[in-house]
C-alpha cells in the first residue's frame, strides 16, 4: 500500500514536469510572438529585438527552458509580459475565487448525482428510473454556456433572485456552481447507479433484507458505502473538467478567479500567465488523482489489505 | 443491418437517429432550404429601432443583430459544426485506436512509454490547452478540428488499451502467432476487427464531446471566425443581447444540445448492442 502511494507522488511529479515541457514547447513554437504583440504596431525590428532580448526569448529554447524549471523549483512562475508583476501573486490572487466556486460546483453535483442515482438503482428499470437516466443524459448533453445564459435569463433577467453577474454574497454563487454542477450531476447520476445496482445485487444486501432492516437503512447504510468508491475516483478526474468549465463559467458571470485570468492572459499572448494557470491547473488534477487514491484505503478495507 | 434494426426498437436511440437525420439532411440541403443567405444583412431583417425581429413566419427563428435570417444561419453553420465533429472526432479516435493499439500490444518499454505519454494528457486541463492553441494559432475551422482531435484522442487511447491488452492473452492469438504470423497479419486481421465496436461506440459519444467543444471555443470567440457561421459563433455574436432577444441564444443552444443529446443516445444503444458486457454500465 505505501508502496504504491510512493510510487503514485513519484508520476504526480513527473507527470506535472512533463506537462510543463509540453506547455513550454507548444506556447514557444507558436506563431505569434509576443515581442511583436507588446512593441505594438508602429514598432521598429530593433526595438522588437530589445523586448525580445529583455524577456530572454532571445536564447535557445533548451536554455529558456532549463531557465523556467530552475525558477519553477524556487516557487517562481516568472514575470508576466503585459502587467510587468510576477505570475505567482497574480494566480494566488485570484485562486480563492476559483476554489469557492469549484468547491460549490462539487457540492451540487455530488449532492444531486447521488440523490437521482440512488433513487434510480432502487427503483431501476421503471418510469422513474427511465426518466432520471434520460435527464442526466440531457445534463451531459447540455453546453454550459447556454446553461449559463438560460439560468441567467430565467432566476436573474426574468425573475431577479440572483444577480446578473459579480462575486461578493452567497447570493452571487448560487447560480455559477449550478451551471458548473448540473453538467457533472449527469454523469454522477449514472456512475452512482450502476455502481448501487452492482451492490444491491450481492447477498449480503438480502440478508440485511431478511433480518428485517427498513429499507432505507439497507441502502443508506449497507449499500451505500460500498458505491462510494468509484464516485470518489471520479472526484478526482472531475477536476479537470472544472478546471476547463470554470474558463467558460467565470467569463460567462464575471467570476474574478483564474479562469478570467488566463482569458484575459490569452487574448493578450501573455505565456508566463497562460503557463502558470495551465501548471495549476495540471497540479489541481494531479492532486485531485492523488487525493482519491489516498481516501480510497480508508473508504473501503479491501484496498487497505491489498 | 442487425444493429440498425435493434437501433431502431429502442425509443431513445430511435429518438436520436431521427434528430441526426434531420441535422444532417438540413445541413447538406441548406442552400435548397433557405430563402436567405446566411450573410446578408437584410434591409427590412431590423426592425424600425434597429432590434432584430422575433420568430415569425417569414423569418422562422427571428433575425438576428445584424438583421440576417438565424434561420439560414443556423442551417448553414450545421454544416461547420457537423464537419468539425466528424473530422476531428474521426482523427481523434484513428490516433486514440493507433497509440492504444501499440501500447497494448508492444507493451514493454515502447507500450509503457506510450501509457505515459497518455498519462500526461491526462493531466491537462483540456479545454485550457485547447483555447490556449486555439487562441494562438489564428483559428480557422481546420485549426478548430485539429485542436479539439489533440485534445480528445486520449481517453480513447485508454480504453483501446485495455482491451488491446486482454486480447494479446487470448487463445486465438497465441495459436496465430504459433502458426508464425507476422506482427502486422496479428494487428491487422486479429486485433483490430475485434477493436471496431469500441471504436464505433466512441466515435458516436465522441461527436457529441466534439459539437459541444467546438461550440464552447466558437462562443469564448476563438472557435470559428465569423461571419462564417457554426453554432457557437451565432450565439457569441449575440450573447450581450440575450435578454431582449433570448430566441438568437435559445435556439441555437437548444440545438446544440439536441445534437449532442441525440449523438449520446445512440452512442449509449450502440454500446448496449455491440458490447454485452457493458450493459447497464456508464
Amino acid at each position: 500500500m505505501t508502496v504504491f502511494l510512493a510510487r503514485r507522488l513519484v508520476q504526480a511529479v513527473l507527470i506535472l514536469l512533463g506537462v510543463a515541457a509540453i506547455t513550454f514547447l507548444l506556447l514557444y513554437y507558436l506563431p505569434a510572438d509576443p515581442a511583436v504583440l507588446i512593441a505594438g504596431r508602429s514598432a521598429t525590428p530593433q526595438m522588437v529585438a530589445a523586448i525580445r532580448h529583455e524577456l530572454g526569448l532571445d536564447q535557445p529554447l533548451v536554455m529558456q527552458f532549463l531557465h523556467y524549471v530552475g525558477s519553477l523549483l524556487h516557487g517562481d512562475l516568472g514575470r508576466s509580459y503585459t502587467q510587468k508583476t510576477e505570475v505567482l501573486p497574480l494566480i494566488l490572487a485570484r485562486l480563492p475565487a476559483t476554489l469557492l466556486l469549484m468547491a460549490a460546483g462539487i457540492v451540487v453535483e455530488v449532492a444531486l448525482g447521488l440523490t437521482f442515482g440512488i433513487i434510480s438503482a432502487v427503483w431501476r428499470g421503471g418510469f422513474v428510473d427511465r426518466s432520471i437516466m434520460m435527464l442526466s443524459f440531457v445534463g451531459v448533453s447540455s453546453p454550459q454556456f447556454v446553461v449559463a445564459l438560460l439560468l441567467l435569463y430565467v432566476f436573474a433577467a426574468t425573475l431577479g433572485w440572483f444577480p446578473m453577474s459579480g462575486f461578493g454574497t452567497a447570493r452571487h454563487v448560487v447560480l455559477p456552481a449550478l451551471t458548473l454542477g448540473v453538467l457533472g450531476a449527469g454523469w454522477y447520476a449514472r456512475m452512482v447507479r450502476s455502481a448501487m445496482i452492482e451492490v444491491l445485487r450481492q447477498d449480503y444486501v438480502r440478508t440485511a433484507h431478511a433480518k428485517g432492516l427498513s429499507g432505507r437503512r439497507v441502502v443508506l447504510s449497507h449499500a451505500l458505502p460500498n458505491a462510494l468508491l468509484p464516485i470518489i475516483a471520479m472526484v478526482g478526474i472531475d477536476i479537470g473538467q472544472f478546471m476547463s468549465g470554470v474558463v467558460v463559467v467565470e467569463a460567462v458571470y464575471g467570476w474574478p478567479g483564474i479562469g478570467q485570468l488566463a482569458w484575459q492572459a490569452i487574448q493578450q499572448v501573455d505565456v508566463p500567465i497562460i503557463m502558470g494557470v495551465t501548471l495549476v491547473s495540471a497540479l489541481a488534477i494531479v492532486l485531485g488523482n492523488l487525493l482519491a487514491d489516498f481516501v480510497a484505503p480508508f473508504v473501503d478495507p479491501r484496498i487497505r489489505s491489498q | 443491418m442487425r444493429v440498425l434494426r435493434e437501433l431502431i426498437r429502442r425509443p431513445s436511440a430511435l429518438f436520436g437517429l431521427i434528430v441526426v437525420a434531420i441535422v444532417l439532411l438540413a445541413a447538406l440541403f441548406a442552400p435548397w432550404i433557405v430563402h436567405f443567405s446566411p450573410d446578408n444583412q437584410l434591409t427590412d431583417g431590423l426592425s424600425l429601432e434597429g432590434a432584430p425581429l422575433p420568430p415569425s413566419g417569414e423569418h422562422l427563428f427571428g433575425t438576428d443583430t445584424l438583421g440576417r435570417d438565424l434561420f439560414s444561419r443556423v442551417l448553414f453553420g450545421a454544416r461547420t459544426s457537423l464537419i468539425i465533429g466528424l473530422v476531428a472526432n474521426g482523427v481523434a479516435v484513428a490516433i486514440g485506436l493507433l497509440v492504444g493499439l501499440l501500447a497494448g500490444y508492444l507493451r514493454g518499454t515502447v507500450g509503457n512509454l506510450l501509457m505515459r505519454f497518455t498519462d500526461l494528457m491526462m493531466a491537462f486541463p483540456a479545454l485550457l490547452l485547447a483555447i490556449a492553441l486555439a487562441a494562438l494559432l489564428k483559428p480557422s475551422l481546420w485549426i478548430v478540428a485539429m485542436v479539439i482531435a489533440l485534445v480528445n484522442w486520449v481517453q480513447v487511447a485508454r480504453i483501446v488499451y485495455t482491451e488491446t491488452r486482454g486480447l494479446v492473452e487470448r487463445d486465438f492469438i497465441v495459436a496465430e502467432r504459433s502458426l508464425g504470423a507476422g506482427n502486422g497479419r496479428i494487428i491487422f486481421l486479429h486485433i483490430l476487427p475485434h477493436l471496431m465496436p469500441t471504436a464505433i461506440v466512441w466515435g458516436t459519444l465522441g461527436i457529441a464531446t466534439t459539437v459541444l467543444l467546438e461550440a464552447t471555443l466558437s462562443f469564448l470567440g476563438i472557435g470559428v471566425q465569423p461571419p462564417q457561421p457554426s453554432w457557437g459563433n451565432i450565439i457569441f455574436e449575440s450573447q450581450s443581447y440575450f435578454q431582449d432577444a433570448p430566441w438568437l441564444v435559445f435556439i441555437p443552444g437548444a440545438i446544440i444540445l439536441a445534437t449532442a443529446l441525440s449523438f449520446n443516445l445512440i452512442g449509449d444503444a450502440l454500446r448496449d448492442i455491440l458490447d454485452p458486457t457493458q450493459r447497464g454500465r456508464l
